[in-house]
């Protein structure tokens, strides 16, 4: 089935694409056209805000293209997130130069502190915007691809494949916690200046970022559309729902969760790519098991298996997210939880399939949801 | 990967799976002890025995699922399936039904046919397969031999469990095998549901080599015309149903006089 095809019978991913499109346009309008004194207009912090949701929902995506159509479920995507940030935190912190508070030309101010002479093999290259863009996919698509291989391989699978990738993003927040390791420790990368020589701090530039990341939202939910609906994506929902009558039929089972595992990396790689010159800081927390265990929860939450239900999720609860951490910050994990068990016993295809069940109630099938 | 080539049938051995030794222990427990089983081109045997004797073992061992400690098992003259994983077993022409029917329930008939059609099944190729007009002729012919044509856009998980049992045996239809090994076919099915197997069964038996596993002994009395019987991992007896059921040892094993 052809693209246009998919999207002609995907009711809830033309609302969404609606939505996006609807976005795109009037934030700009609202954020640098509209005066501040109008009751219309938009504040950069709310853009940022608005930013950071759309790369949480590209995370999202990502992970409900494994989970919800592969059954995969991956407890350590967020890895994949810092990594794609982490090396475009890398050029942003050597665009600084001058700039930092040791006012070295080439090290960091970080290395500086540490005394070191010389900037680290792995950081060379990464004055180059391309070079840095290219590592944004290569470290995640790497590190999945070799994590990948060897678990399918052995046929790891369920709970013990998910324990593993906690266990991977959980290494790996050690590992970036080390002063030695060379990726600022603790602090990891803040005060950034500007990217290809736009400060990041210039409302045009922040727009620029924010309609780069709807885009890449865009591409991503058309580029998973596209695969689930192919023949590839009936395989993979066939190994999902049964692996080794697939297997019997002559498909190569690792083959099909690798790329598909790989392509999800990629996703959630270029997702933090586009969050963290937005937010203006990366550190080790990014890595934490707990980041990991959430965006699986927006995925329940929005409704997994649909694409856009992942959208709904990151964007609902990382807006009570923002709410709660302001009203009432002792109670937010509280709400995650309570708001996790409820979507769980009462709402199995969370909040879209709600929606959708409403829908077909009333007599009108959607057929985007017909899978459900 | 290189497609393994369709199996030419061994005309010296008359065979076209051939089993000879097989030895399967699971923690000291011998599933299979010295299994040696000839199955011949176009020919519908029967294996039964009771719970343990092997049968699922064997099949696993056939299909690449389970590696014996020893012996070998050759399909046609020179596919040596100890050396091959499941999917180059599968495309190598040899379908398997399971004891449960396993179809994939979120999908429906039709797409359950289509993907498990004979063909390339890399992640690349399927990325951007359309279905021919040809295929779609294909996948109606083995509806219309299954019954469930008027099943067509129907998702699978809502059939009956007969209608799975048959959806799962077009699957293997589909992928064009030269023998189909099929594991309980009829537990669980109406009086009627069986008799519209043992018919399909049979009209498969001469174009493809058919191995069926089953409990059901007048199931097997319609449709065998040689028998096999497994005991404690090994051939017990093989023949005409009537010889079978005649021979001592088989009437000691199953009523233990």
């Amino acid at each position: 089935m052809g693209l246009l095809a998919a999207i002609r019978s995907d009711r809830g991913g033309q609302v969404f694409l609606c939505v996006l499109l609807a976005v795109i346009i009037v934030v700009p309008v609202q954020n640098l056209l509209l005066p501040v004194s109008s009751a219309l207009h938009m504040s950069g912090y709310t853009v940022t805000l608005l930013g950071k949701y759309l790369t949480y929902a590209m995370l999202a995506m990502a992970v409900d293209l494994v989970w919800g159509y592969c059954g995969i479920l991956s407890l350590g995507h967020g890895a994949f997130f810092a990594l794609g940030g982490y090396a475009i935190g890398m050029y942003l912190m050597r665009q600084i130069g001058t700039r930092g508070v040791y006012g070295n030309p080439v090290l960091p101010d970080f290395m500086v502190f540490l005394n070191w002479k010389e900037l680290p093999w792995f950081w060379h290259g990464f004055d180059s915007f391309a070079y840095a863009a290219s590592m944004v996919l290569l470290a995640p698509g790497l590190l999945a691809l070799v994590f990948g291989f060897l678990a399918f391989r052995s046929r790891v699978s369920g709970v013990y494949l998910s324990i593993i990738t906690q266990a991977l993003t959980y290494a790996l927040m050690l590992a970036f916690f080390r002063n030695d390791m060379g990726f600022g420790g603790n602090n990891g990368f803040t005060d950034f200046k500007d990217v290809l020589g736009f400060s990041l701090q210039a409302p045009a530039t922040r727009m620029v970022l924010f309609l780069g990341t709807a885009l890449a939202l865009g591409g991503t939910y058309l580029l998973c559309r596209y695969i689930v609906a192919s023949r590839a994506g009936r395989v993979i929902q066939a190994v999902r729902d049964a692996e080794s009558r697939a297997r019997f039929l002559g498909y190569r089972v690792e083959s099909y969760k690798l790329w598909m595992f790989v392509l999800s990396a990629l996703l959630a790689g270029l997702a933090g790519a586009l969050y963290v010159p937005q937010i203006g800081i990366i550190n080790p927390s990014e890595f934490s098991p707990t980041n990991s265990i959430e965006i699986v929860i927006w995925v329940a939450i929005g409704g997994r298996g649909t694409l856009y239900g992942a959208v709904v999720g990151a964007f609902l609860v990382n807006y009570a997210k923002t709410y709660f951490t302001a009203a009432l910050p002792s109670m937010w994990l509280y709400a995650l939880g309570a708001l996790f068990v409820l979507v769980t016993l009462f709402l199995p295809h969370g909040v879209v399939g709600l929606i959708a069940e409403r829908r077909s109630r009333r007599g009108t099938v959607q057929p985007g949801l017909k899978a459900l | 990967m290189a497609r393994p080539q369709r199996v030419q049938a061994d005309a010296a051995r008359g065979a076209l799976l051939y089993l000879e030794d097989i030895t399967v222990s699971f923690d000291g427990f011998r599933a299979l002890n010295a299994l040696t089983l000839c199955v011949d081109i176009g020919e519908l045997r029967c294996i039964i025995g009771p719970n343990g004797a092997g049968k699922t073992t064997m099949m696993d061992v056939i299909t690449g699922k389970t590696r014996p400690d020893a012996g070998a098992a050759w399909f046609g003259r020179d596919v040596d399936l100890l050396r091959l994983t499941e999917p180059e077993i599968a495309e190598a022409g040899i379908g398997r039904k399971f004891q449960k029917p396993t179809v994939f329930e979120q999908h429906s008939v039709f797409e359950n046919l289509e993907l498990a059609m004979a063909g390339n099944k890399s992640v690349w190729k399927t990325l951007f397969a359309r279905i021919s007009p040809a295929q779609v002729e294909r996948i109606d012919e083995v509806l219309e031999r299954i019954g469930l044509k008027d099943r067509r856009l129907v998702q699978a998980g809502k059939l009956s469990h007969g209608q799975k049992q048959w959806l799962e045996i077009g699957m293997l239809l589909m992928q064009d095998p030269q023998l189909l090994l099929v594991d309980e076919p009829v537990a669980g099915m109406t009086p009627q549901e069986i008799e519209r197997t043992a018919e399909l069964l049979t009209s498969l038996a001469g174009k493809h080599s058919v191995v069926v596993v089953e409990h059901d002994m007048a199931f097997v009395r319609s449709i065998a015309r040689k028998v096999t019987v497994l005991h404690e991992g090994s051939v017990l007896a093989e023949g005409s149903i009537d010889e079978v059921q005649s021979h001592p040892k088989v009437i000691q094993v199953y009523l233990g006089v």
